[in-house]
């Protein structure tokens, strides 16, 4: 990356999820390239499931941070190969998951099952309520020891 | 307009999911329980979602249109989407049906798709795969929980199976279009057979006869449900041409 990417790069690593706005594109592995030619951005992102409605929204959002520090031309691609996947989350955006409230992906619940930790008492004895929680990626659990429900951000 | 065997093979995925999601939504708000609500919406997003891809990339190849006018501005003639899709939902037992049908024969079709040639089809095929795996899941699970569940749960999901049926063979009846994609239909038809009858054995459901099928949706000739499915799905574009957001 050039001076002018890892600039751009830092202004796009600050724009947030619509839907989980303590995790930015790039904690969520959304943000896939940045490149700078004759005076043109072009932004490589991957929409996360194929129905989320956020993917709208985010690509607006980009477009607004980078008109807010002086560019206007922009290019946006949606690249869909390979496959996103949430092993390109960062490991401070799951950190920040799970003191939201929303439990993290976790690879030993690859298929979602019952014993997922639970975001506010550590507790693992869990009940998975429904593999659809209240967006895509989630799956709805509740927590037999603090009684609370809780979302888990699904493997993908 | 430029219409190929490759544009009418992607209308064919967007028309069957469209379709599907667009049923699928019919249920919002009216789901048994909220979380089966829920998750019957979710898979109706990700056909929508699905379909959406699939608009995108035969637009760009046929030219001076979008998503939204293919989706929106096509008659039922030209609509080639599986008669299975538009069947009505009936009870929520020939809904769950429907999707398990449909949804494990995706999967094979994704599986399939995900290594041709074509690399935008092959991108959405690998995709999808990773939403379709969650929907094979939970619909072979509930056609389980019905047909093991109490006699009434069972006599609905056989009653459900009769309906059904007859619309299965059209999946593995390839349009001329299909020789685009070329799939070993009848391998594909097989291992479909394998995993519908286990669902079904442990459903205590009987594997039905394979009997007469309904084809023709592939082609444009669909049931009398479509017409009057488009004509909710396309009422605000009809009715108020190129209205916006």
């Amino acid at each position: 990356m050039n001076k002018e990417e890892q600039k751009i790069w830092s202004i796009l690593e600050q724009v947030s999820d619509p839907e989980i706005p303590v995790l930015t594109i790039h904690d969520l592995g959304i943000l896939r390239k940045v490149s700078w030619q004759n005076n043109m951005a072009e932004i490589t992102i991957t929409p996360t499931y194929n129905g989320c409605p956020a993917m709208d929204m985010i690509s607006a959002n980009i477009r607004l941070a980078m008109a807010e520090h002086g560019y206007r031309n922009i290019q946006i691609h949606s690249q869909l190969s390979p496959a996103w996947t949430t092993d390109w989350m960062t490991e401070s955006g799951k950190e920040k998951l799970k003191i939201y409230g929303i439990a993290p992906p976790d690879r030993k619940f690859s298929i979602a099952k019952d014993g997922v930790a639970c975001p506010h008492c550590s507790s693992t004895k869990t009940r998975l309520l429904s593999e659809f929680g209240s967006t895509a990626c989630k799956a709805l659990y509740q927590c037999d020891d603090c009684k609370e429900p809780f979302d888990y951000f699904k493997c993908h | 307009m430029n219409h190929t065997q490759q544009t009418d093979y992607l209308l064919h995925l967007a028309d069957t999911t469209l379709i599907l999601s667009h049923r699928n939504s019919e249920w919002c708000g009216h789901g048994p329980v909220l979380e089966q609500d829920i998750a019957l919406t979710n898979i109706a997003l990700d056909l929508l979602g699905q379909a959406r891809l699939f608009y995108q990339y035969a637009a760009t190849l046929i030219g001076d249109t979008d998503e939204d006018r293919l989706a929106y501005l096509r008659t039922e003639r030209e609509f080639k989407n599986l008669l299975l899709a538009e069947q009505p939902n009936g009870d929520w037992g020939q809904t769950i049906l429907r999707q398990y049908l449909f949804s494990q024969y995706q999967q094979l079709l994704f599986e399939s798709l995900q290594t041709h040639t074509d690399t935008q089809l092959a991108a959405i095929a690998a995709k999808s795969l990773k939403e379709t795996n969650y929907h094979v899941r939970w619909s072979s699970e509930w056609v389980i929980r019905l047909g093991d569940g109490t006699a009434e749960s069972n006599e609905r999901m056989r009653k459900a199976l009769d309906t059904l049926w007859t619309f299965t063979g059209e999946m593995f009846t390839p349009a001329t279009y299909e020789s685009y994609t070329n799939p070993d239909q009848k391998h594909m038809q097989e291992q479909w057979t394998n995993k519908v009858k286990q669902v079904l054995d442990e459903a205590s459901l009987p594997f039905p006869n394979q009997g007469f099928m309904q084809l023709g949706g592939k082609t444009g000739t669909h049931t009398e449900q479509l017409g009057f499915l488009l004509a909710t799905l396309q009422y605000m574009q009809r009715t108020y041409p190129n209205a916006t957001w």
